[in-house]
This record gives structure tokens, sequence and C-alpha cells, in this order.
């Protein structure tokens, strides 16, 4: 087979079962470019209500760069962005001005960063950390925000006692476990995850894996999880969208990928795995 | 043509020092910051013989309003005797030829720092507040474009998220002057360091309120019957600083905002901190005829 019939038949493959319910994400002709390098070069991605989407890659694939656009937070050059948010007008979400964009995100995109910086106030308390996303949705009773600061942080499997801790006080673990209380806080339609559990050790990187795989299972969160950590998007995938250079080079049910990779590529990240 | 056709005669200043230029632009930005109420108006603030710091913002405002005849008190953290106030004073009876009051009733403009006065404003006066720093997000957004795109989006969850952080460390709010408090439902601004104590005293006042800081050129204002809503929690009070219930050791006030005199046994005893108000109660004591106006506190609480 050559290269590129072997990249057809990998993008074709579609995955059956999720394919009945209509798409809750829908990224098209994603393109983007940093001076020479082109991070993103025409990238399409489908991502169905309630399903666990991975994205793998090596480093530097253009995986962090798609996930800031699902996240509003960048722009492409090129391409277009459809969320299917209850009452909410169909629309092309690039188009949106700076304003609107962020209170979509703030409303209906939550975020875990690899970086604990760039999502957490290290200087605030945990649940200050929390709170402060209620509080950008409009709730005003201190007693409430205490609540339910307190409830995403113990969903998120954060002891409690702990929760007035200032994040820098905190290990690797527990600031990814406050980072989660804070992204779902407010129920997000969509959980984006840039390589959640990278930076921690092994046996700590089990422990979150399996408390997004709890959270996943009791509330059918939409999760979209980037990693370079073949095993990581095992553990956690429906389906897995393999990424190289900017390009979508395979993607399909995560069983299918992993048992019978079409693509040279994934073969190769496959079997160095194994 | 010679050069002295071209000259105007010799001046030692402008009516009222501002030359007609900085006025002008004076009225235009304190009008804007009338139309947005609570909105930063930059300005170009320009020297005047006072230390930056020192009142140069509430000053050029107060410069800009006089006229011969104008009534003007001048105060300082309540007080009509400081060094500052009495020295503005001064300079703002020399350069305009408006008439001095310590009396609240009887001023059309009052240039304050840090208070505003017991006695109830009217719709004929207008409060000119000296401001250090004009801006509420400065503790949590340095970067003044970014605060500025901040209030056009009215983002305050930080500002939010501060009085939730003093909550759970400390179990009180521990905001005491400069006070974030929301105008006409739509901008966060300082109130200028006034106590908690005088924040109410704003909402829906029947005054123009001029703030307006010199070193930092930024103007906002409150107009007549605007809310001014201080930011709090639904369920955790607003609260005053309880003074409500001491006794000024001078005039025999009650229930004012009180400047609190420690004594070598380690007590305190209070006195009065809008100082003539203190003076006028003496005064009527004594048998003078003085007319004491309504006040925004009664028995230390607030009238409504
Ligand atoms: N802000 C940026 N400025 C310049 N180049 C960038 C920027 N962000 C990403 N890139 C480049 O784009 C490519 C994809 O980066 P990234 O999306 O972070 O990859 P990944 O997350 O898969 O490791 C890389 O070559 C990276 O250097
Ligand atoms: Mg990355």
């Amino acid at each position: 087979m050559t290269p590129a019939s072997s990249m057809n038949a990998a993008l074709e493959r579609q995955p059956p079962r999720l394919m009945l319910a209509d798409p809750i994400l829908t990224m098209t002709g994603i393109e983007k470019s940093f001076g020479d390098v082109r991070a993103l070069r025409g990238v399409d991605v489908t991502v169905y209500p309630g399903e666990v989407l991975g994205i793998v890659g090596e480093s530097g694939s253009g995986k962090s760069t798609l996930l800031r656009m699902m996240n509003l937070e960048d722009m492409p050059d090129r391409g277009e962005y459809h969320l299917a948010l209850p009452g909410q007008e169909d629309l092309n979400l690039f188009t949106l001005d700076r304003f609107s964009r962020r209170m979509l995100r703030a409303r209906h995109i939550g975020i875990v960063y690899q970086n604990p910086h760039l999502g957490l106030r290290m200087n605030n308390t945990s649940s200050g950390n929390v709170a402060e996303r209620l509080l950008m949705a409009g709730e005003r009773s201190f007693a409430v925000l205490r609540a339910r600061a307190k409830e995403s942080l113990d969903a998120s499997e954060f002891p409690i006692s702990r929760m007035d801790a200032r994040p820098s006080e905190l290990s690797g673990g527990m600031q990814q476990r406050v980072q989660l209380a804070k992204a779902i806080a407010l129920e997000p339609a969509l959980l984006l995850l840039d390589e959640p559990t990278t930076g921690l050790d092994v046996s700590v990187q089990a422990l979150v894996l399996d408390t997004l795989k709890r959270l996943q299972r009791e509330r059918r969160i939409t999760m979209v999880i980037v990693s370079h950590d073949l095993g990581v998007i095992r553990t956690m995938a429906d389906r897995v969208m393999v990424m190289r250079n900017g390009d979508v080079v395979e993607q399909g049910l995560a069983d299918q990928i992993f048992q019978d990779p079409q693509h040279e590529y994934t073969q190769q990240l496959v079997h160095a795995k194994l | 043509m010679k050069l002295d056709q071209l000259t105007k005669p010799w001046e030692a200043f402008s009516y009222g020092f501002l030359d007609q230029s900085a006025k002008r632009e004076m009225r235009r930005r304190i009008l804007k910051a009338i139309a947005i109420p609570g909105y930063q108006v930059p300005y170009a603030s320009r020297e005047v013989p006072i230390a930056r710091g020192w009142g140069t913002g509430g000053l050029q405002v107060t410069l800009t309003l006089l006229k011969p005849s104008s009534v003007v008190k001048v105060i300082d953290q309540g007080a009509d005797d400081s060094v500052n106030a009495s020295s503005i004073r001064k300079f703002l009876r020399r350069v305009s030829s408006a008439r001095e009051t310590l009396d609240t009733m009887e001023a059309d403009v009052i240039q304050s720092r840090h208070r505003i006065p017991e006695e109830k404003l009217r719709e004929d006066q207008i409060l000119v507040l000296q401001v250090p720093n004009p801006e509420p997000l400065r503790p949590v957004q340095p970067d003044m474009s970014e605060a500025r795109i901040m209030h056009g989006d009215a983002d305050y969850g930080q500002l939010w998220l501060t009085l939730y952080e003093q909550l759970v460390r400390s179990g009180r709010i521990m905001q005491g002057s400069s006070y974030p408090s929301m105008v006409n439902g739509r901008h966060v601004m300082t109130p200028s360091p006034i106590p908690r104590w005088d924040v109410p005293k704003m909402h829906m006042a029947a005054n123009l309120t001029i703030l307006s800081a010199g070193r930092e050129k930024r103007i906002h204002a409150v107009p007549p019957y605007t809310r001014v809503e201080p930011l709090v929690f639904d369920d955790v009070p607003y609260r005053i600083e309880d003074h409500a219930d001491k006794t000024c050791y001078r005039s025999g006030v009650t229930g004012f905002f009180m400047n609190e005199l420690p004594q070598d046994d380690g007590s305190s005893s209070f006195e009065v901190s809008d100082s003539q108000y203190g003076v006028k109660h003496i005064r009527r004591q004594e048998g003078e005829p003085v007319t004491l106006g309504e006040t925004y506190y009664r028995e230390g609480r607030l009238e409504r």
C-alpha cells in the first residue's frame, strides 16, 4: 500500500456507533501559521456529545494550538468552528468578537493546561480559583460560592481540608485537580485537557486519570484530551486523532487505532510504545 | 506688522489660574465623565503651584468650576484647618476671588480629600474629591491597557475574587477606604479613599460628585441621583465603621464619623471628623443662631 492510499483508508474509516448523534463540535479547514511554521494545515475535527476524543502526536505537531482554538483563546488564519449549544444560534465562533468569545468560553468550555500557571492564580486560594469561575457567571452569594467550590473540588478528588491552600503550596497532582475543579465548576459543554498529566509522577498520573475517567463515566462530559503519550490516550479516549506536522494522518475508534493502525506514522507510534 | 501688535497685553495669569484652553479641555472631560458615570476619562493634567499628590487633580477641577460669585469650601480628611486645605483655599481665593466658607451648607463647590461632609449636599452643590489612585483594578491588573479592556467588558471577576479571599482568610471584608463601588450598574470605580462610612452617601445623592486624579490624569464622576453600590455578596452585608455610638469629646455630637485620639492610658477619645460640623454644634450650644443641615446619618444610622 502506498502512503497516500494508506492515509485515505485511515481517514475514511469512520466510527460507526458514535456517528448516530449530531456532533457537538465541528471544526473545518483550520489553518494556522506562526511565521514560517505551518502549525495547522487544514485540520477538520468532529466531536460527538459524551465522547472522549484523544489527540495524539509527537511534540510540535500542533495539538496545543488546535486546543487553544477550541478554547477560543487563539484564532486561526482560516477555518470554521461550530459548537452545538442549547439555545445558541449556530454560527462560526471565529466570527464572534473578543467579548462574546470570552463569555462563551467562560460559560461553556473548561480547560486544564499542562502548566498549572496558565490555568490558576497561584497566590489565591484553591477554592477562590474555582469560585472565580462562578463569580464570572454572576454568582453573588458567598455561601453558595463556598458550597459549589467545595462540591467541584470534591468531585475532582481534591482534599477539602486543603481547599483554602494556595496552589503554590500544593503538589503538581493537586494543582491539576484544582484546575479540573475550576474547569468543571460550571458544568461545561466541552472539557479540554492539554497534557493534563504530563510532568506528574507515574503513580500520580494514574490517579488523576482515574479521576478523569470517573468524572467522564458519571457526568458524561464531552472531553478532548491531548497528549504525546499513547498510554494516556489509550486509557482515556473513545476515539483517536493522530496528528503530525499540523496534519491529521489518521483517525478512528481507539481500539481500531491501537490494534490495527493504518498509517505508517501511527504504526510507528504504536509499535514504539509496545 | 510689528511684534508688539501681535502680542497680547501682559497678564500675571488667567482668571482662575488655568488658561482658557486648559479649562475648556477640563469642562469637556468633566462632561464626558458625567455622561458615562464611573468611567475614567483621561485628561492633560496641568501644572499647578502645589505638588503632585497634594490635590492637583481636585484643584484643577475646582479652578475650572469657580466664578467670582462662587462660594468654596476646602477640607482635608474632614478638617478645614489643615495646612493643605488652608493653602488650597488661600490659592483659590487669590486666583478666582471666590468667597471662602467653612459651612458645608453655604458652599457651591466643596473640594475634599478623603471625606464627604456629614450634612447632606444639595442639587446646587458640587463635591470635588481628590483621588490618588483612580483605577480600582490596579491591585489585580497593573497593566493599564488590560485594565481598560476589563472595564470595557465589565470584567470584574477578579475584584470579586479579592473580596472572596478576604472573607476566607480573615472572616470579614478587610477593604477599608476606597471601597470599590459599581456606578450606575456599569462601571466599577474607586470612590477615592473616603471611609466606608461615606460611600453610601454617594448613592442617589442629589449633588454632582467629580473625582479627579492629577498625577494619574483621570477624571470620573457620579452625576446626581445615580446608583453607587459597593461590591458586596448577597449574604455578607456592607459594613460601615462602628462609630455610631462614639461621642465627640469637644462638641458632644454622637453618631458621626470620628477621628480616634489614642490616650496615654491606652484608651481612646474621639472627635468628630467633619470638624466644622462639630464647631457648628458648639456654637449653637453657646447660643449662636446656627443652622444645622440635614445629615445622611441620624443617630449613627443611615437615613434613606
Ligand atoms: N505562539 C507561538 N508562536 C510561534 N510558534 C508557535 C506558537 N505556538 C506554537 N508554535 C509552533 O507551532 C507548532 C505546533 O506547536 P504546538 O501546537 O504547541 O504543538 P504540540 O502541542 O503538538 O506540541 C510548533 O512548531 C510550535 O513551535
Ligand atoms: Mg502541547
